[in-house]
């Protein structure tokens, strides 16, 4: 596209928290906000395009936001399309920049949802006067975690996946989350271990399920041109692309997601085939997100899904390494954990992962999803180069 | 009063009745099913809403459903923290597929959780929650 390494994240940080009942959730962007523009070696002055969103803010949040960090930006942006915002965010930051809307552009999120005691995925629906669509779900005892099941329910029958190769995927992000000191579960767990685990929703486990964490991140988004006079080394934004999958007034066919189409868009933008993917960040908010996600992208073909998590593939030193940080099966998931896929990418692509580091890292595919994808969800996916 | 009481009594999330989706929601208290299908290109569609995404009309159509039907996903759930849902864990959510072709989200009831299985013949089943709402739920074919 157009947009092709015009545009660079040149900051980015990672809330070392995991649990902090003693901070407000504005704090924590804040902290975040600071982190990400000293890695970048700017300052909240350089600041005029603000994107966020979250669990715990008002619909207005980043209104609120900017009052808190005293900015008067030249352009904002909301976007909540769930877990993947942020993901979509940074492409909207990269277009904003390049279209001259304005030029320092930071992406945040922040979330207490731990020491708030929210009920992310088993929460339930609450009734009311939703959306439209809602009035045919509330009453049937939707959850999160429910939607997610029913995908990997319809995968086993039609294509005999199975609960070990799910379990694979939560075995290997646990092993990634041992190399990462800030992770918040770093003892290994093997596929045995999460088969015992309780159902929660058939056929998902405990173990299969994202945990709870509160936390925060920062991105700084600069034109290509700007990031290269800064502190760190440029990652440049090569392709974008982002949309919906929905129930398709009852005629969809669940297993095709939005990374379908997400996925080929960034691909074609970026100029980038599946080969030249060194690592990639997959929205883990259950395993078999990952599973459907891995496939949608066309990493392997429909129903291969369950061989390809398989053999260690997905390890930091296997064919294809993904959520090396540990993902939100291990490491960290507040509610909507979009902005640690582009941080992690980011820094795999500078070197700096330590143990952890996938050997000549060049390029990454970065795939959030949002929603669930068994009702209505949003994916929205980056390619990312160091060159 | 009595019907106060067994509003009262039943705890679940209701759905929102308006205008658009009334009708509906009243065949379903006549224990009747309905899906939509366009007046002018034949699209078929649930859930019901004032005009075609095919064609943009808004002829609209209604066609009643034999209540035949075959489970095309379910799950189990063992958590869930909302009211109502709280007290009847395990229960089981499924999507299945009309006879007429559209799926819908549901629960499948007299059915034991190692009993239900994809492709499994359901039929409709009608519950009258409250004297507003009546739900559409599946049970294995008779
Ligand atoms: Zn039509």
């Amino acid at each position: 596209m157009s947009l092709s390494r015009k545009t660079a994240v040149a900051g980015v940080f990672e809330h070392p928290t995991r649990f902090a009942p003693d901070k407000s959730l504005f704090q924590i962007m804040a902290e975040s906000v600071r982190g990400a523009l000293d890695d970048a070696g700017l300052t909240i002055k350089d600041v005029n395009g603000l994107c966020t969103t979250g669990i715990g803010m008002s619909g207005m949040g980043i209104v609120g936001l900017c009052d808190y960090l005293n900015l008067t930006p030249n352009f904002v942006d909301s976007t909540s399309i769930g877990g993947s915002s942020f993901v979509a965010h940074t492409a909207h930051a990269a277009a904003a920049i390049h279209a001259g809307l304005c030029d320092l552009c930071v992406v945040v999120y922040g979330s207490t949802a731990a020491s708030s005691r929210f009920a992310i995925g088993t929460g339930g629906e609450r009734g009311g006067a939703g959306d439209p669509c809602d009035q045919y779900e509330i009453p049937f005892g939707p959850t999160t975690v429910g939607a997610y099941a029913m995908i990997a329910q319809r995968h086993m029958h039609d294509y005999g996946t199975t609960s070990e190769q799910l379990a694979e995927i939560a075995v290997t992000m646990r092993l990634h989350a041992s190399m990462n000191p800030a992770a918040k579960y770093r003892d290994p767990i093997t596929v045995e271990d999460v088969l015992a685990s309780r159902i929660i929703s058939s056929p998902l486990h405990l173990l299969d399920c994202c945990i709870i964490s509160d936390g925060g991140g920062a991105l700084v988004i600069a034109s290509a041109e700007r990031a290269r006079d800064l502190k760190k080394k440029p990652v440049y934004i090569l392709g974008a692309g982002e949309t919906v999958r929905h129930a398709a007034r009852g005629q969809r066919d669940f297993l095709e997601i939005a990374a379908a189409q997400s996925g080929r868009l960034a691909l074609e933008r970026a100029g980038v085939m599946h080969k030249d993917i060194d690592m990639a960040m997959i929205y883990d908010s259950f395993t078999i997100t990952v599973l459907a996600t891995l496939e949608n992208l066309g990493f392997c073909k429909r129903g291969e899904g369950g061989a390809f998590v398989s053999g260690g593939r997905l390890r930091f030193d296997g064919e294809f390494p993904i959520n090396t940080d540990g993902g939100g099966l291990s490491s960290n998931h507040p509610g909507m954990r979009g902005i640690f896929l582009v941080i992690e990418a980011a820094r795999q692509l500078r070197g700096e992962c330590g143990p952890r580091q996938v050997k000549d890292c060049k390029i990454a595919l970065v795939h959030g999803t949002g929603g669930a994808l068994g009702t209505r969800h949003s994916g929205a996916t980056l390619i990312l180069g160091n060159q | 009063m009595a019907e106060q009481t067994q509003a009262k009594k039943y705890s679940k999330p209701l759905p929102h009745l308006d205008e658009e989706n009334r009708p509906w929601w009243e065949a379903l208290q006549r224990h009747e099913l309905y899906i939509q299908k366009c007046g002018n290109c034949g699209d078929i569609r649930y859930y019901p809403r004032a005009l075609c995404t095919n064609c943009m009309s808004s002829q609209v159509q209604w066609i009643k459903c034999s209540g035949r039907a075959t489970v095309y996903t379910f799950t189990t759930t063992y958590q869930n923290q909302a009211p109502g849902f709280r007290e009847s864990l395990p229960y089981i959510m499924a999507y299945v597929e009309l006879e007429e072709g559209v799926k819908m989200l549901t629960n499948l009831v007299d059915c034991q959780p190692e009993q239900a299985k994809i492709g499994m013949p359901v039929e409709v089943v009608f519950e009258d929650v409250t004297p507003a709402v009546t739900l559409a739920k599946f049970r294995p074919a008779r």
